[in-house]
């Protein structure tokens, strides 16, 4: 079966993963450091994540590490878009109220 | 009608920086007044659908404003930003954190800083806004609330252009 892409992303522990390792590549250890969860269930997100080719695994070494894959990422949106979305949203509203300001002034 | 002037966005991530940065057709008391007073905040900080509440504010030096955001779901987003630096109607420095309904900051991630910087341009007023990470946790932890508040306002826009176009048809 192949993995949806928008699938993988919707889960809150895998965005993490992805965010993390957007910033620099990571070992599976370094990683699951960060999580509460087990190495094991982190690794299943792995899994999970580089079969839709977010991430890629590069062997060093005797380490294996995980990099972010930047060009399928963008393919699903840009990575930070929904953020930015929020400013926007907020903004258009922030405008409207700076108008009414403005009409009230008068 | 309203002009839209375009949002400046951009990301470091390598530095966990971000940088916003968006023009405003109105005076800079105006935009300063929106920006510090918890009845206007209220109004515009949360994203559509979501709306914010706030609980306290105090916009002095060491001052905080305590307040959450709902959804439709009614689930509450508690958060509160603690002001730092304060030169009026110039700029403020703050720090944003997540915390309970009580304000008990939630120390699972350090806090984001951030600079709002209020400028004169022609006609109005320029915003610039300067978020610094400590952690990458954080950055998660934002980008997540992102996801969340970004898709929903992402989706309610995208209904309402749909509704708009099934009344044309």
């Amino acid at each position: 079966m192949r993995r949806d892409v928008f699938q993988a992303i919707a889960d809150p522990t895998r965005r993490a993963i992805l965010s993390l390792i957007a910033l620099h590549a990571m070992t599976p250890n370094a990683l699951a450091e960060h999580f509460d969860t087990t190495r094991q269930a982190v690794s299943n997100h792995i899994k999970i994540l580089a079969e839709c080719q977010l991430v890629k695994q590069e062997i060093t070494g005797r380490e294996i590490y995980y990099h972010f894959n930047p060009k399928k990422m963008k393919e699903v949106a840009d990575w930070i878009e929904p953020f930015r979305k929020m400013w926007e949203v907020r903004f258009d509203k922030l405008d409207i109220l700076l108008k009414n300001l403005k009409t009230k002034e008068k | 009608m309203i002009r839209k002037n375009e949002m400046i966005f951009q990301k470091d991530l390598a530095n966990k920086k971000i940088f916003v940065s968006r023009n405003f057709d109105a005076p800079r008391a105006n935009v300063w007044k929106a920006w510090t007073t918890s009845e206007l905040l209220d109004q515009w900080w949360a994203p559509q659908p979501f709306q914010a509440f706030t609980k306290a504010m105090q916009f002095k030096e060491g001052g905080f404003w305590l307040y959450y955001m709902q959804g439709p779901d009614s689930t509450k987003m508690w958060a509160r930003i603690d002001y730092e630096k304060i030169d009026a109607e110039d700029y403020f420095t703050q720090f944003n954190s997540f915390c309970d309904e009580d304000g008990k900051i939630d120390t699972h991630f350090s806090k984001m800083h951030g600079k709002n910087t209020f400028s004169n341009i022609e006609d109005g007023t320029k915003v610039e806004i300067e978020m610094t990470f400590e952690k990458v946790k954080d950055l998660h932890k934002l980008i997540e609330m992102g996801f969340e508040l970004g898709f929903t306002a992402a989706l309610n826009v995208l209904a309402q252009t749909l509704k708009a176009q099934l009344k044309i048809s």
